[in-house]
């Protein structure tokens, strides 16, 4: 048992150092523009179009729900136009960036990690390196940069889309004038809801981006290891953003 | 040259080469056989830094592999041309752009980047496909495009991994005839890592043996002929026993 536990323990820490060390060969890698930028400009495109649809997919229906949710909670102890508030601020705090994120981390991330890994057990990274590319310029950066950069602006549409439905479904189906759903969203906004949200995103984008990069890139084993590679950077991607979204939650809230 | 010294490596416990010399001399093809999973793949990525010893080294021009840095080993790498046992083509990019990729790191302008493509792709025979993308073509062609990426780096050495390997007999002559013309148009020095002993005849100066982890014999392709080491004259007649 102690065995068994020493063990656990001692992978465990050899795991962060591994992340450790890949993280620090990202960084010096960034040193190598002239590699990673080009990449990184065909990494955004891909990562901004392929995203975009199932983020404003899964932002209509949320902002939809959002409101009458809302408005059943709220009748008769609270004013309708608080639909407005909480569409709003529940859009841009939490909804927006973490469902976006949950749901990029299985797109993004496995087609990363299943990308990576095929590319690692079919030798083309090995490829790469006798080319005499570094693998961490020419396949990480432009990848953990994309991610990075790209996810917020995916879920400032998100939101953008959330809250548009929230409004529309406030209109037809609530009886609720756009002034009022206005005066809600205004009630208690911040400018802290917006950065917060969107610093949120980036920190998403940057952690399945990279969970990808690093699960693909230790594939071994062929078909059935980037199969395998593929369910870890989506299982590992979305722990880490609920656990992420907690983190940020308690330091910047 | 280059030269394998007293080379060891294990993977997870298994030791694989255990104490592997070899000296490879400039402009001549060294041919390594021996069974499957002696490790003659794992002695080939020593050359390139793709593997790091457990002991010894690989002396390449003078210099320890093990000991090189990152920007060591890009410049070895630059003198270098690897033709992987499958390929490794990038599956996303086209025939010309797989040959133009290792061009593109070493500076070169458009131009020449395109005279070379062509001209390598024109060793290979296969003007004409550069447009095309690897999952189009047959596993021959892919060898071919593999080997129009290695030459058109114009390398000093060239590496080959099983370059025959599941291909058809008149393929892998073609594959042979296609490293001769390689050494002779470039004078680079060749070591090809292969099992298939009518290619090794073929395009070897010298064969050398790896047999448990070791090299069993080295000679010319007229003493391996002749050989009495039971061990080689099994391999290389392959019988059972």
């Amino acid at each position: 048992m102690i065995e068994s536990i020493g063990r656990r323990s001692v992978a465990a820490i050899e795991s962060v150092g591994r992340v450790g060390h890949f993280v620090a060969d990202m960084t010096r890698a960034l040193r190598d523009v002239g590699t990673w930028f080009g990449p990184t400009i065909v990494q955004m495109r891909r990562i901004g179009v392929d995203s975009l649809p199932v983020a404003l997919f899964i932002a209509a229906f949320t902002g939809v729900v959002l409101a009458l949710q809302a408005s059943y909670t709220f009748t008769g102890a609270v004013p309708l136009y608080f639909v407005g508030t909480l569409v709003g601020k529940t859009m841009m705090l939490e909804l927006g960036p973490v469902l976006a994120g949950l749901a990029l981390a299985g797109r993004v991330g496995a087609s990363m990690a299943a990308e990576l890994g095929t590319m690692k057990v079919t030798e083309q990274v090995d490829a790469l390196e006798t080319l005499a590319y570094d693998p961490q310029s020419y396949l990480v950066v432009p990848r953990v940069l994309a991610g990075t950069l790209m996810f917020p602006v995916i879920v400032a549409f998100a939101i953008a889309t959330g809250i548009i439905t929230g409004w529309l479904t406030s209109l037809v189906l609530l009886d609720l004038s756009t002034p009022d759903f206005l005066k809600g969203l205004k009630l208690f906004y911040v400018f802290k809801d917006v950065w917060f949200g969107l610093l949120k995103s980036a920190t998403f984008g940057f952690t399945i981006t990279l969970v990808g990069c690093i699960v693909g890139l230790s594939t071994r084993g062929g078909a059935e290891g980037v199969g395998r590679s593929t369910t870890r950077a989506v299982v590992y991607s979305a722990i880490l953003i609920l656990v992420l979204d907690a983190f940020l939650a308690v330091v910047l809230l | 040259m280059i030269e394998f010294q007293d080379l060891q490596k294990a993977f997870a416990g298994k030791p694989v080469l255990q104490g592997l010399s070899l000296k490879i001399r400039d402009a001549e093809t060294v041919v390594i056989i021996g069974y499957s999973g002696t490790g003659k793949s794992v002695a080939l990525k020593h050359i390139v830094g793709l593997l790091h010893p457990d002991a010894g080294d690989v002396i390449v021009d003078g210099q320890a592999v093990s000991t090189l840095d990152r920007d060591g080993l890009t410049d070895l790498r630059q003198g270098i041309g690897y033709v992987f046992q499958f390929a490794a083509l990038f599956d996303s990019l086209t025939v010309a752009d797989n040959v133009a990729l290792g061009l593109k790191r070493r500076g070169l302008d458009e131009e020449e980047i395109e005279d070379r493509v062509g001209e390598a792709l024109a060793l290979v025979d296969l003007s004409g496909s550069g447009d095309r993308m690897p999952a189009e073509l047959s596993g021959g062609m892919r060898k071919r495009v593999g080997i129009a990426r290695a030459i058109a780096l114009r390398p000093r050495y060239i590496l080959y991994d099983e370059p025959t390997t599941g291909l058809d007999p008149v393929t892998s002559a073609v594959i042979d005839r296609l490293m001769v013309r390689t050494r002779e148009h470039l004078s680079v020095t060749g070591v090809v890592v292969t099992h298939d002993m009518r290619s090794a005849y073929t395009v070897g100066d010298r064969i050398a043996m790896l047999y448990e982890g070791r090299i069993r014999q080295v000679g010319t392709v007229a003493e391996i002929k002749e050989t009495q080491d039971p061990v080689v004259r099994q391999f290389i007649e392959g019988r059972a026993e």
